[in-house]
């Protein structure tokens, strides 16, 4: 009897070995292999790391999310960019100018395309008419709304070609403004405004930004090969003009996961070189003595209401005893327990500037103190001018990531123990939660919002009447005209001031209740210096990253 | 031939008197389930489980009454503390906003920056102070650090706090009643750390304000007062991530658990079986039309499905939807089940006693429930004992994405999913409503075991 | 048998249609809309995506023109993923859950089997109790505890040797594929050993053994020729499903071990409601999965001549 399973196991594990050794080749030739992703590779001048995701669109003119963002940061440049020391600076424009009426790009004449051409006006002309196209379906066109006639031109009403840029000679690039607007250039490093080679875009026949062959590279590095959902392996551009940045020859994107534990593991076993890390993982890091770091990601969180007429979220003392009851603090210390998260004051993170110093220091928010008495006498006020016997269960809408599930449980339970409201929470998938804030679907939203662009306005202009990312509907003619002078204004003190009157507007309509500001923890390979990381474009920036093999 | 043969005579033709005790019945005649009944009984394996499996039952419906304790209330002083841990807290004032050290603070004398420590080190604060490490040097900025392990030439100082300009700082992030080791960096004019570095090893004091002891009934009555020390809730198998009481989790997560894990699987099984057995014995064109319809649902994707059940059950946002998950497991799980059980019914429609029978003039549906079946319970048994752990999977996987128990409503599943972010670190948020499931899932195995081996009929004439 | 094969195959084309239709009417009537997106757009925009997926007809004719494109074979492009055909993605991520999913069940119906017959053999001993034991353990934790569990001991093995003895994550070589394909393939071996132990130990009871037995045969002969085959029949029915179920739920593994798979798409597809990945996988992994059951049906037939026979 043994000796009948002996024969059979032994007949199984030569199965096995051959059908391993089947599939080891087919597995070779179909996708190319990862090879064995090493951290920090000092001889070949390579480092590896890790993407949360596969980036969607590589296509710059439709681009989105901060992943895409990522990978065209490397592989592209613009007009202009920011730089180490996160100001702004010339790129591929030397110098420019801006002026009440138009704006003005100087090109260099040595920035080339990856196979060589130069990089020319036209070709940002061509970007930019693209993306207003209305066939395109860019979601950003509207950052490009201060260029004459492009607004016209996104809603279908005049042709691309009447868009507001000229170019007198190759290297000049001349910008009608629709309305002055001071801060155009800090919007250019926008990845919308990217150039895009016209004879090149069409021989793609609407393939562009799929597949490394289908893109023309204008940064200091290119696509070599991408494996989707598996890597991305970049290679310095031989054509691009700056040699102070792409120092290192590779960048291997080894891995596409979004499970954190799992890119825990590939640091601790050295493939990758950088990488996040979750409030639980923490000890853990700790007792292995790596270097931590931690940077702000320039992401305000905040809890919106909705301001509609059929809420009970419209009357301001409802929202006043939510803002007496919860203590952010509590949430950012006890409950997130992450570095680098600091409790919510104000819509308007720390790190921007005002006139000379930052915003916040010029214009202090101001806050209330938790007091569980006062918050239960603004219900009870609020109750009676709603003309309610009892509150109705409210829904908080929140996306399914780890940490906004256990903010939101928090949120829940202090409301029911301060306040006594129910609180339903709607966890929903990504496209569900997005077509129910637009619509208006719930009571209480834990929102948030990334800059695009370097300049108060990007957080500023959240709660126009007319803005649709104002989930809440909030509607009020003060703030709307607050909005229009921080657009529109020529001076920065007088622009400054507006942002000032806009967070005090938001403070005593309790437009919103700020949450905090977040800040990232991470890892990186002691080996590998020089890594930016960014709040407004790549968030991580290797591009002046380098090897010290001394470290 | 020897003249040995018996020679009859009259006598022996005589009647034979009624023996009454010829026709004796040594034991009762019994029916199959009495006599399965009778040897489950004795198997004492099975037994076990069998109780075990009531105690299950029972911790989750007695429970609540028992342990009293709201499975969704927050203890936010002691997130995340392993069962036994200790909990003493002190009373204290509350919390202050704190701007800076008195000037007449001694800082500590070691060359450097002169790290100190400013009042008490608690848990609602740790504050710090230090000087530039020469008079009338410019300063620009600090760097602070934090770790738990101590300090060695070259290490990396810790987690990276806050950089500031002031010198000093107070720390509020999860400050736990442990030792911890802080660092204060100098920075150069570029941003980048010098060397001028000062390290100081403290301990945490766990405090609680009187307002939040007496909120939480932890005082007797106004004799506590500030600097008394006293106890924090007990939570015998620790708290999760919240500070939740795992017990209480443990109790109402059955609850969910155990209804989605032993009702549905039954359910859809003995769907399965029926539908299977008919196809199996039926044949022909109805057994194909039944196979294909089986594969038919068999591939509509699962979640997607989901999805729709619960929209049409009209389960709104933040609701548990427990109703439709039962159904819809059931809608689309049972051909599994049910491919196996004709698999079975196939083979066993050869079989000899079958042909037999139906010559006694069987009807089908004797032929089906009172034969076939019975003789595919080994298979079946299995199946379900193993889509217990199953199901409590599913509806832990449902309930991660939403689709389940909507939050605070705990379950096994997905306690287990929250738990294995910190198993690592936190180990008892993972083990305690895994090995829970493992109970389950072991008695639920060691009862299909011997539920298969009473009900087996082949068994039944052999002791 | 070939008549047989045909019939088999013209329905199964029908069963793959039904799946289409099902999925398309359900996907649907699922609440949510596959073009909204984090920044709101305009109503121009809007009116512009709706006109490049198609979603503005009315929705039967959305449902005529998808049949029409599927016959050529076409499924579309990726809404998430513009510029991507969904044949594209497909044909590159498939064959990884394919062969990831084909090593975890040769993994899963050997050790079954093997495990199994122990088991059997050994009723009520040691190994018994020790393999039982471990496929209690095999079912009751969650795949996700599993995985990350053998990730972080990959790690700590590869850290007390000094360098890699297996890869923790990523694909391209046979080393990649093992771990994974185990976790992958444990809860189903786990499953197979138990239903190899049952069957078996009923046929160790039946009649034709018993007569085998008396005949003198020996025990070995008695094991392979007629034990093995029976017991291996419920093993074998299991399997087809087993197989698609476990291409399609390798979702777990694809993430922790950073695979990629075609799994990881399929539910990242229904997140996101991307109407055209969706339908492409759901009428792919059907088409498959009815293709594997015919393959098994066919199987069974080989391996037990009884069923040959009904029709």
């Amino acid at each position: 009897m043994s000796r009948q399973l002996g024969l059979y196991f032994v007949l199984a594990i030569v199965f096995v070995a051959g059908l391993l050794f089947v599939l080891n080749q087919l597995a070779g030739i179909m996708s190319t292999a990862t090879q064995q992703a090493q951290a920090v590779d000092f001889t070949n001048n390579s480092i590896s790391a890790v993407l949360r995701e596969e980036p969607p669109q590589l296509d710059s003119s439709k681009a989105t999310d901060s992943t895409s963002g990522l990978v065209l940061g490397h592989i592209m440049e613009g007009l202009l960019r920011m730089d180490l020391q996160d100001r702004l600076g010339p790129a591929i424009a030397e110098r420019w100018e801006v002026t009440p009426t138009h704006a003005t790009f100087w090109l260099r004449d040595d920035a080339k395309w990856s196979d060589g051409e130069p990089i020319t006006a036209a070709d940002f002309i061509f970007a930019w008419q693209l993306a207003l196209k209305p066939e395109t379906g860019s979601e950003y066109a509207s950052l490009l709304y201060s260029i004459e006639n492009a607004e016209a031109i996104n809603s279908g009403k005049l042709a691309a070609s009447e868009l507001g840029v000229s170019a007198p000679n190759p290297q000049t690039l001349v910008v009608k403004l629709a309305r002055p607007i001071a801060f155009f250039d800090k919007l250019v490093v926008f990845p919308t405004f990217l150039p895009i080679r016209e004879d090149f875009y069409n021989a793609t026949q609407g393939r562009f930004g799929s597949d490394a062959e289908e893109l023309l590279y204008s940064g200091p590095y290119v696509i070599k090969r991408w494996v989707h959902s598996s890597n991305l392996l970049l290679e310095r551009n031989p054509h691009y003009w700056d040699s102070s940045r792409g120092k290192l020859a590779q960048i291997n994107f080894a891995y596409i996961t979004s499970d954190a534990t799992a890119t825990l593991n590939f640091f601790k076993d050295e493939r990758i070189a950088l990488a996040r890390l979750q409030a639980e993982n923490l000890t853990e890091a700790l007792r292995l003595k790596w270097p931590i770091r931690r940077f702000a990601d320039g992401t305000v969180f905040y809890l919106e209401f909705n301001h509609r007429d059929d809420r009970v979220s419209r009357n301001l003392n409802f929202r006043k005893a939510i803002q007496h009851s919860l203590d952010m603090e509590e949430l950012v210390y006890k409950v997130t327990k992450l570095p680098g998260y600091l409790p919510g004051k104000s819509l308007f993170p720390e790190w921007l500037i005002g006139v000379e110093k930052s915003l916040r220091e010029e214009y202090p928010a101001r806050t209330v103190s938790v007091d569980a008495v006062k918050a239960r006498a603004y219900l009870a006020l609020a109750k009676e001018e709603l003309g309610l016997t009892e509150f109705p269960e409210i829904t908080l809408l929140t996306s399914d990531n780890p940490v906004s599930n256990v903010q939101s449980e928090w949120l829940q339970e202090v409301l029911k123990q301060t306040l006594g409201l129910t609180i339903k929470i709607d966890k929903q998938i990504f496209k569900q939660r997005l077509a129910k804030m637009s619509s208006g679907d719930f009571g209480l939203l834990l929102g948030g919002w990334g800059p695009d662009y370097n300049d108060p306005l990007t957080f500023g202009d959240l709660f126009a009447s007319w803005n649709l990312n104002n989930r809440g509907r909030y509607n009020s003619a003060k703030m709307d005209a607050f909005i229009a002078t921080a657009q529109n204004a020529v001076e920065t003190k007088d622009r400054m001031m507006a942002f000032g009157d806009i967070q005090q507007q938001l403070f005593d309509d309790v437009v919103i209740l700020p949450m905090y500001e977040r800040g990232v923890t991470y890892v990186v390979h002691p080996q590998l210096k020089g890594v930016k990381r960014r709040v407004i474009g790549a968030e991580t920036d290797y591009t002046y990253a380098y090897i010290d093999p001394d470290a | 031939m020897s003249d040995t043969s018996w020679q009859p005579s009259p006598g022996d033709f005589a009647i034979a008197p009624q023996h009454q005790t010829a026709d004796v019945i040594t034991r009762p005649s019994m029916s199959y389930w009495q006599d399965a009944w009778r040897r489950l009984k004795e198997n004492k394996r099975a037994l076990f489980s069998l109780y075990l499996i009531i105690g299950l039952v029972m911790f989750t419906v007695a429970g609540p009454y028992l342990w009293n304790i709201d499975p969704s209330a927050q203890d936010l002083d002691q997130i995340g503390m392993a069962p036994g841990a200790e909990r003493n807290v002190t009373v204290a004032p509350a919390y202050t906003p704190w701007y800076g050290p008195e000037d007449s603070l001694t800082y500590a004398q070691d060359n450097r920056l002169g790290l100190t420590l400013v009042g008490v080190a608690t848990s609602q604060a740790v504050r710090l102070a230090w000087q530039a490490p020469q008079k009338g040097q410019t300063n620009y900025g600090y760097k602070i650090y934090r770790t738990l392990f101590a300090l060695n030439d070259g290490d990396a100082f810790g987690l990276p706090l806050m950089e500031t300009q002031n010198e000093y700082f107070e720390d509020r992030l999860d400050l736990q009643p442990t030792d911890y080791y802080y660092t204060v960096v100098a920075l150069d004019r570029h941003g980048l750390e010098t060397d001028q570095t000062s390290t100081i090893q403290l301990t945490v004091m766990r405090v609680i304000t009187l307002l939040e002891a007496e909120k939480r009934g932890l005082t007797e009555d106004g004799l506590v007062k500030e600097g008394d020390q006293i106890k924090l809730a007990l939570h015998p198998f620790g708290t999760d991530y919240l500070g939740r009481d795992m017990l209480a989790r443990l109790i109402y997560g059955g609850q969910v658990s155990l209804f989605i894990g032993i009702f549905a699987p039954l359910l859809y099984v003995l769907l399965g079986v029926i539908y299977g057995s008919i196809a199996g014995f039926m044949g022909g064109a109805v057994d194909q039309l039944m196979m294909r319809f089986a594969d038919f649902a068999v591939a509509l994707p699962f979640l997607l499905f989901m999805i729709l059940l619960k929209v049409i059950f009209g389960i709104g946002p933040g609701e548990s939807g427990v109703l439709p998950m039962l159904v819809a497991m059931v809608i689309l799980l049972w051909p599994a089940p049910a491919r196996l059980v004709r698999g079975q019914i196939l083979q066993i429609r050869e079989e000899g006693y079958v042909s037999a029978s139906k010559l006694l003039g069987a009807k089908t549906d004797y032929l089906v429930f009172r034969h076939m079946i019975p003789n595919t319970m080994g298979v079946i048994l299995v199946t379900i004992t193993f889509q217990v752990p199953s199901a409590i999977f599913t509806e832990a996987f449902l309930s991660f994405i939403g689709m389940g128990v909507a939050p605070p409503t705990p379950s096994w599943g997905s306690m287990c999913n929250d738990g294995i972010k910190s198993m690592l670190t936190r180990p008892h948020e993972l083990f305690f409503p895994a090995l829970f499931i493992s109970i389950t899932v072991l008695a639920f195995n060691l009862l299909g075991d011997g539920l298969r081996d009473a009900l087996d009929a082949r068994m039944r004439n052999r002791e | 048998m070939l008549r047989y094969t045909i019939k088999r195959l013209v329905l199964g084309v029908l069963t793959v249609w039904f799946i289409a239709t099902a999925t398309f009417f359900g996907m649907h009537a699922v609440p949510g809309d596959p073009l909204s997106s984090d920044k709101s757009t305009t109503a121009q925009i809007r009116a512009n995506l709706e006109a490049k997926y198609g979603l503005d007809k009315p929705l039967l004719t959305q449902y005529a023109i998808y049949l029409k494109n599927i016959s050529q074979g076409d499924f579309g492009i990726s809404f998430t993923q513009e510029n991507r055909q969904v044949n594209d993605i497909i044909k590159e991520h498939f064959p990884i859950s394919a062969i990831l999913g084909i090593l975890a069940i040769v993994f899963a119906a050997l050790g079954g089997i093997l495990w199994g017959a122990l088991t059997a053999l050994y009723r009520n001993r040691w190994p018994d109790s020790v393999i039982m034991f471990l496929v209690i353990l095999g079912i009751s934790v969650p795949s996700f505890v599993i995985a990350a569990i053998s990730q972080l001991f990959l790690v700590n093995i590869n850290a007390l040797a000094g360098t890699t003895i297996l890869p923790v994550g990523g694909w391209g070589t046979v080393w990649h594929m093992i771990v994974p394909a185990m976790v992958l393939g444990l809860s189903t071996m786990a499953y197979l050993t138990r239903l190899m132990r049952s069957s078996m130990l009923e046929i160790v009871n039946t009649d034709y053994v018993r007569t085998a037995q008396s005949k003198g045969l020996p025990k070995t002969r008695i094991f392979s020729r007629h034990q093995l085959r029976n017991a291996i029949l419920p093993v074998v029915t299991v399997l087809g499903p087993a197989i698609a179920g476990i291409t399609t739920g390798g979702f777990v593994v694809e993430i922790v071990f950073a695979i990629p798979g075609l799994g990881r798409y399929f539910v990242e597809a229904i997140q996101q409601l991307d109407y055209t990945v969706i339908m492409g996988t759901t009428v792919f992994y059907g088409a498959f999965l009815v293709f594997m059951v015919i393959l098994v049906d066919l199987l069974y037939g080989w391996i037990d001549p009884r069923v040959r026979i009904s029709p």
